[in-house]
């Protein structure tokens, strides 16, 4: 089992109580109307799959309910660092290095 | 039943034949109280605060506890506000006149959970069957509040004392939670 930190909580949980929402930091398209269909598709469906060092989005669901990102080493599982949603991507090269990848 | 915080507020149910008795740890179940779900922006705090009766708490999983009132952390940006059953309207309406023109959700959810006290020096014990939280007084001091999973059950619990802990889950999942609990303090009987 992952051991997840809540930066809202501020306490490190067991993974059931959290769940995983996939890639972070898509942008909504801030004009749906003119989006073109194929855009569209991209936004709602295409994910990067990093095999490595990748950013997500996690939410505290049987905590606080809050959604925070996180960076995970999607091989090791290491998680490398847990930021509040609304904050920049870190530097998820410098983040790998300093993880030693 | 020793000294615990919240004592005017958090009551056995008085015609509710205990859930379990046993010399190192008791399940009660508790009388019903008034519960109020309070989402609200940081500026709106203290006006909600004063309108309720007590501080609403900003450091994460802590309470706040007055004469009758308790407020307890659920978010960032959300609150549980518990007051005796018959003061839901008075306690509702302050509020919500006081917050009137900020924008805010308050929502009487009394019914919607039930609680049950645990306590006794096994109380940690049992609860640690089925949730994955370091319950020693270090980590997780007298006041914590803290939702999270029992088994398959999202619970809330609150330490309000050394050793006792109240323990709501929904009441649909109640039976689940105080059952598996009961089933598993039969282990402590057997050794």
């Amino acid at each position: 089992m992952l051991l997840v930190y809540c930066p809202h909580c501020d306490v490190e949980r067991a993974e059931t109580e959290f769940s995983c929402r996939g890639q972070a930091h898509i942008a909504r398209p801030s004009d749906p109307s003119q989006t073109s269909d194929e855009d569209w598709v991209n936004y709602l469906y295409v994910r990067a799959n990093t095999k490595g060092v990748y950013a997500e989005r996690w939410r505290h669901i049987h905590g606080c309910g809050r959604f925070f990102n996180a960076v995970r080493d999607t091989v090791s599982d290491k998680f490398l660092k847990f930021y509040k949603a609304g904050e920049s991507m870190p530097d998820l090269e410098a983040l790998a290095k300093e993880a030693g990848k | 039943m020793s000294e615990t915080l919240a004592n005017d507020l958090i009551t056995p149910d008085a015609d509710a034949a205990p859930l379990l008795s046993q010399p190192d740890v008791s399940m009660l179940k508790a009388a019903p109280i008034t519960r109020l779900s309070l989402r609200a922006r940081e500026t709106t705090l203290k006006d909600a605060g004063s309108a309720f009766g007590v501080e609403l708490p900003v450091q994460p999983m802590t309470c706040e506890i007055g004469e009758k009132r308790a407020a307890l952390w659920m978010g960032p940006d959300e609150w549980t506000l518990l007051a005796p059953a018959d003061d839901l309207k008075s306690t509702f309406d302050s509020i919500e006149g006081k917050l009137e023109a900020h924008p805010h959700a308050l929502v009487d959810i009394s019914e919607r959970s039930e609680a049950i006290i645990v306590s006794g020096e096994k109380a940690v014990w049992l609860l640690n069957t089925g949730i994955f939280i370091d319950f020693s007084l270090e980590a997780f001091p007298v006041g914590t509040i803290t939702r999270t999973i029992f088994h398959k059950s999202p619970v809330m619990v609150w330490r309000t004392g050394t050793d006792t802990f109240v323990v709501e889950a929904w009441v649909s999942f109640m039976d689940y939670v105080s059952g598996l609990l009961v089933q598993s303090a039969r282990e402590l009987e057997a050794a």
